[in-house]
């Protein structure tokens, strides 16, 4: 029954995300306007764009934190809808880092990495733990593992979030201004855990203004502005030869 | 007991002081009750309201509302002499308390768990979701957490105005310190005055109540100054 519906996709193993026409409203105002997007697996894409033109909207739907109401979003060749089953493991596989962390502040460090696993994943207490201690050291900060993230500076509690979020093991990663709470001094050792993540071959979407990260690791810049997407390029064209006047003079302002 | 209150006091006044302190353990377990119990049905209306369900939410609103609005008193009377009289039932005095306290703490309960709730951030609710935990899980590991340490203070000083309320249950005949130390005050006596009587009744809710506003406040400063470091 289930198989023989499967829509018949093109080559969908090499593809991670696809939006199409997507439109989202909050109320009367459209924040999203017929989004396209197609991301292949292992894509690294960064998405950029003056404050409030929908970005962080756009990747929010992507794990389903918010709902569209027009268009089809399909994520490892699940299709999203308010009325789909398993949301929970849409989510698991698509990780997402916020700006503000949202570690949780009762919790050490290392049961931040371990609640999601037990939970999600019901992996025994001595996996999830052996798994959150691989990717703390994979952020270089096992040594913070006791700690509260109180106690931690900004670009450590940032790395923990990314640490978390690949405790689960997701396909794809989406980053929302992942260093833009930061203080300057502490950007560096996150774009740097970043870069070190796209190395790994992660599917990644991240919005960020961090450009020279984009030039480094994006294969795609995708620039919006007024709730859709204005320009899409590769880093170095996109930069370096903006075609669009907004986006032309979107960079003016911030480079 | 009376004896040693007796050497003490003299043995009018420990008689007095001992009756008064017997009558006192029924203040202290209608209060426990009305904690007890108003905890109990306010933290199923704190879940009711924050489950992502119009019906529920809407209900627990409407009780919220209802038991708020309502002074006690009134809620003494309609219990513990309105609905006896209408449906011609008998409603011991002990039910009819216990009840009125249960509904009366259980509103102010859930608001208060509600807002500690609340008072979480929303990043909380969206870094657990985003990690694939269910609402159920979040809630009960990541948001209730948090919002006990910052609902416990309020708690803690609301049972002050629990035991303060049961005070009231003497106007439908339940036999608390209140009843004994008016009874006693209206025994025109002399030695047992008012001016002598209720001051001792006051000085016994203050050793119930202090100790707890106390602690209250203990552990808010504990709380902000946890917040500062
Ligand atoms: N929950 C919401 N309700 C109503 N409007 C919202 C909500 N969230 C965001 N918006 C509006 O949607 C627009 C896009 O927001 P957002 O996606 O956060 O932009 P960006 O991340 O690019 O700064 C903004 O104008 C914002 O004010
Ligand atoms: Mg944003």
């Amino acid at each position: 029954m289930i198989q023989s519906q499967a829509a018949p996709q093109q080559a969908s193993d090499d593809i991670a995300v696809t939006l199409k026409g997507v439109n989202k409203w909050y109320g009367d105002f459209q924040v999203l306007r017929d989004i396209n997007l197609t991301v292949q697996r292992g894509e690294r894409i960064v998405i950029c764009g003056p404050s409030g033109s929908g970005k962080s909207t756009l990747i929010r739907c992507i794990n389903h934190l918010e709902s569209h109401q027009e268009g089809t979003i399909t994520v490892d060749g699940v299709t999203l809808s308010d009325k789909m089953k398993d949301v929970e493991k849409l989510r698991r596989d698509a990780g997402m880092v916020f700006q503000n962390f949202n570690l949780f502040p009762h919790l050490s460090v290392l049961d931040n990495c371990i609640l999601p696993q037990r939970r999600v994943l019901k992996r025994s207490k001595a996996e999830a733990r052996e798994v959150g201690m691989k990717f703390l050291t994979r952020v270089r900060i096992p040594e913070q593992a006791d700690k509260f993230p109180g106690q931690l500076s900004g670009g450590q509690q940032q790395r923990v979030a990314i640490a978390r979020a690949l405790c689960m093991e997701p396909s794809l990663m989406l980053f929302d201004e992942p260093t833009s709470a930061l203080d300057p001094e502490m950007v560096g050792e996150v774009l740097e855990t970043m870069v070190e993540l796209a190395g790994t071959g992660m599917t990644m979407l991240c919005v960020t203004h961090e450009m020279g990260f984009a030039r480094e690791v994006a294969d795609r810049v995708i620039f919006m502005d007024a709730w859709q997407i204005v320009e899409e390029n590769t880093p170095d064209a996109f930069f370096d030869n903006p075609q669009n006047e907004r986006t032309q003079n979107f960079l003016s302002q911030i480079l | 007991m009376i004896g040693f209150l007796q050497s003490i006091f003299g043995e009018f006044y420990g008689k007095m002081i001992f009756i008064l302190l017997d009558a006192t353990q029924y203040t202290i377990y209608l209060s426990l009750v009305a904690f007890i119990g108003g905890g109990l049905i306010g933290l199923v209306m704190t879940v009711l309201k924050i489950l992502p369900n119009r019906a529920t939410r809407i209900f627990a609103t409407s009780y919220i509302w209802l038991f708020q609005s309502i002074p006690l008193l009134m809620l003494l009377f309609l219990i513990g002499l309105g609905v006896p009289s209408f449906f011609k039932v008998d409603v011991s005095p002990w039910l009819a308390a216990g009840i009125s306290l249960t509904l009366f703490t259980s509103a102010y309960m859930s608001e208060v768990w509600r807002g500690a709730l609340e008072s979480v951030p929303n990043g909380q609710w969206e870094g657990a979701r985003a990690l694939g935990m269910t609402f159920r899980q979040t809630l009960l590991d990541v948001i209730a957490p948090q919002a006990l340490r910052i609902a416990t203070p309020p708690t803690v000083g609301f049972m002050v105005q629990v035991i303060k309320g049961t005070s009231m249950a003497y106007i439908i005949d339940f036999t608390d310190l209140m009843r004994w130390g008016k009874k006693i005050a209206n025994s025109q006596v002399p030695g047992a005055e008012p001016f002598i009587v209720f001051p001792i009744v006051a000085l016994i809710y203050f050793a119930l109540c202090f100790p707890l506003s106390q602690w209250s406040k203990a552990m808010e400063r504990k709380q902000a100054l946890g917040k500062t470091r």
